[in-house]
């Protein structure tokens, strides 16, 4: 981590703040785009997500605050447009003009002043990298959605930014469309290195692309870290419920054990892992594929184990979603094939197990 | 029904044979008309554009004052154009009362809210992210409204042709501003008129028919546009 923190960041931005009129949309005390790394700006619809990605992008003045490129302050005017000319974003929607597919991609190449041989050259390889070279005469109004995105993909690529905005550029895709251009993106990343802010409400992604993720709520950064932190240490319940933790359980803490604690919840203990104090009100957070399903009382090295009701089934895909009623609700996450093994249905009794190492507590302020 | 049948046919004759009066008066009209419409697109096209793409105060005022235009009755353009040129008016000293220069004016007046008016509604009809999408590319501000413009190319084409298509078949204010004089000042519209009065009817019916002509090919050219926008 402090190998990443010393590196001076391409982009900053301190005490940024933008207000619609009275409200507050945005207000980051402090945020870094680190050189060839890729940032992911998480959270749900409306927290300022893109809010942000416009003003790190000299798209959008903020309020207060300001945005530090390379250290200096990036002051208005025409300077503006000279940083602007090192940056390129591709947003959700493709944004491209009526015209061919390659006059797109040459776009902004010949807005920055290349000599056409570069142009050419670029062009050529970019429509190439994204699989497009085919439809480079066609007109980009008669492309399909992926198609029309690849182009907008191959479009910003082909300016060969210091900074590399991505706006959610595969949420309005279908799911095969997506995983196909989501898997070369991520070839295509590895590849050039290229400093990237990728705005984005899909936790795979972010897993997946970002060396540092910072997840936002209602404008605000709720938690900030490698996508490991944030994923197995979320702050609180909501950011455990966008990276995918089912299971969050209030419960009080009554016993500590030098760093092993007992959780009362319900009537129950549950025994985990924590800091935290006698009598403090924590949340658990169990990922649903970390709980084991079994008939019997098994006798593995698993601390807690509890034996729960079934009360729905749920197949999702390969794998079943088991809800239980343990005194406290429990969501199992198992494969199809131990389902069936273990003969499942709604009413019958098992024993959940999980380690106490598969919990996270979060104090309750 | 006579009077119809022999009023068409000597219209036809008048059209073949190339009456040079007949070429006159349309001649004037296409270089008043054109004119205008040129002049209202140089005004009005960045006007429109301002309006679509800047938030500034009097912005409001200005859209209802362009929107009133769209619909203002020329007879009335024609009076205040009439006033201001008036000899001892705001503009008297110009002395362009009753030319050819005044009946541009006039119609000038009248193209502009239509010509503004069409370029803001195309502007604002167009993705808001379209534009920091060009900024990001690297144009500078100048550069991203001439690509907008470019973008809206056939919508913008639609406001030329409604501009122009309004002031060719405009008679009150080029009346007025112009007095119809004959061999100066008489475009189509005019001449229909004073013909008319006169009960030269061939004549009218010419000038009527290369008129209906010219206002279908303006028509035919616009649906054609906005067909062709809206399948693309």
């Amino acid at each position: 981590m402090s190998q990443v923190s010393s590196m001076q960041p391409v982009l900053a931005a301190r005490d940024l703040g933008v207000s619609y009129g009275n409200r507050k949309v945005l207000e980051i005390p402090e945020i870094d785009v680190i050189p060839n790394r890729v940032l992911a700006l998480i959270g749900p619809n409306g927290s300022g997500k893109t809010t942000l990605l416009l003003c790190l992008a000299l798209l959008l003045k903020p309020t207060s605050g300001k945005i530090l490129y390379r250290g200096e302050t990036v002051l208005d005017g025409s300077k503006t447009l000279q940083l602007r000319r090192r940056f390129a974003v591709a947003f959700q929607e493709p944004l491209l003009l009526n015209t061919t597919v390659r006059e797109n991609v040459r776009l902004g190449l010949r807005l920055r002043g290349f000599d056409s041989a570069e142009i050419k050259r670029r062009t050529d390889y970019w429509l190439e990298k994204f699989g497009i070279a085919s439809l480079a005469e066609r007109n980009a109004r008669t492309l399909s959605g992926g198609e029309a995105q690849r182009a907008s993909l191959a479009r910003a690529f082909a300016l060969q930014p210091e900074v590399l905005f991505l706006d959610e550029p595969f949420a309005a895709l279908d799911s095969p469309t997506r995983q196909s251009l989501f898997g070369d993106m991520v070839n295509i990343l590895q590849e050039t290195r290229f400093t990237t802010v990728l705005v984005t409400h899909d936790r795979n992604e972010a897993q997946t692309l970002a060396h540092r993720i910072v997840m936002l709520v209602n404008g605000k950064i709720v938690q900030s870290g490698t996508p490991r932190e944030i994923f197995s240490s979320p702050v609180n319940e909501e950011v455990a419920r966008f990276v995918g933790i089912e299971n969050v359980i209030e419960g009080k803490i009554v016993a500590n054990r030098n760093g092993v604690v007992d959780i009362q919840v319900n009537g129950s203990i549950i025994e985990g892992i924590s800091g935290a104090q006698i009598g403090e009100l924590v949340d658990i957070c169990i990922r649903p594929e970390h709980i084991t399903l079994s008939p019997v009382r098994s006798s593995t090295s698993a601390r807690n184990v509890f034996a729960g009701k079934i009360t729905s089934l749920l197949a999702a895909g390969a794998l079943v979603r088991v809800s239980l009623d343990c005194g406290f609700p429990l969501v199992a996450l198992i494969t199809r094939l131990s389902a069936d093994e273990l003969n499942l249905e709604v009413g019958k009794q098992v024993f959940a197990s999980f380690k106490a190492t598969a919990i996270h507590v979060i104090s309750v302020k | 029904m006579d009077l119809i049948i022999d009023g068409i046919k000597h219209a036809f004759l008048l059209l073949i044979h190339g009456d040079p009066k007949v070429i006159q008066v349309v001649w004037l009209s296409l270089a008043v008309s054109g004119s205008a419409t040129i002049l209202s697109l140089c005004i009005g096209i960045p006007l429109g554009s301002v309006l679509g793409l800047a938030r500034f105060p009097g912005r409001r005022f200005i859209i209802s004052l362009i929107n009133t235009g769209m619909g203002a009755p020329p007879v009335v353009v024609g009076l205040a154009v009439t006033i201001f040129l008036w000899r001892n008016g705001p503009l008297g000293v110009l002395h362009l009362l009753y030319t050819p220069s005044a009946m541009v004016l006039a119609q000038f007046v009248i193209a502009l809210p239509l010509v503004a008016g069409f370029t803001l509604a195309t502007i604002q009809q167009q993705d808001p992210k379209l534009r920091l999408q060009i900024l990001s590319l690297g144009a500078s501000r100048f550069q991203m409204v001439w690509l907008l413009l470019k973008e809206a190319r056939l919508p913008l084409l639609a406001a030329v042709m409604a501009g122009f298509g309004a002031v060719i078949s405009e008679v009150g204010a080029s009346m007025m501003v112009g007095g119809n004089i004959t061999g100066q000042t008489q475009v189509m519209t005019t001449a229909i008129v004073g013909e008319t009065s006169k009960g030269e009817f061939a004549v009218a019916i010419a000038f009527s028919i290369i008129l209906m002509v010219l206002v279908y090919l303006v028509n035919f050219v616009l649906t054609t546009i906005q067909q062709r926008s809206r399948a693309g």
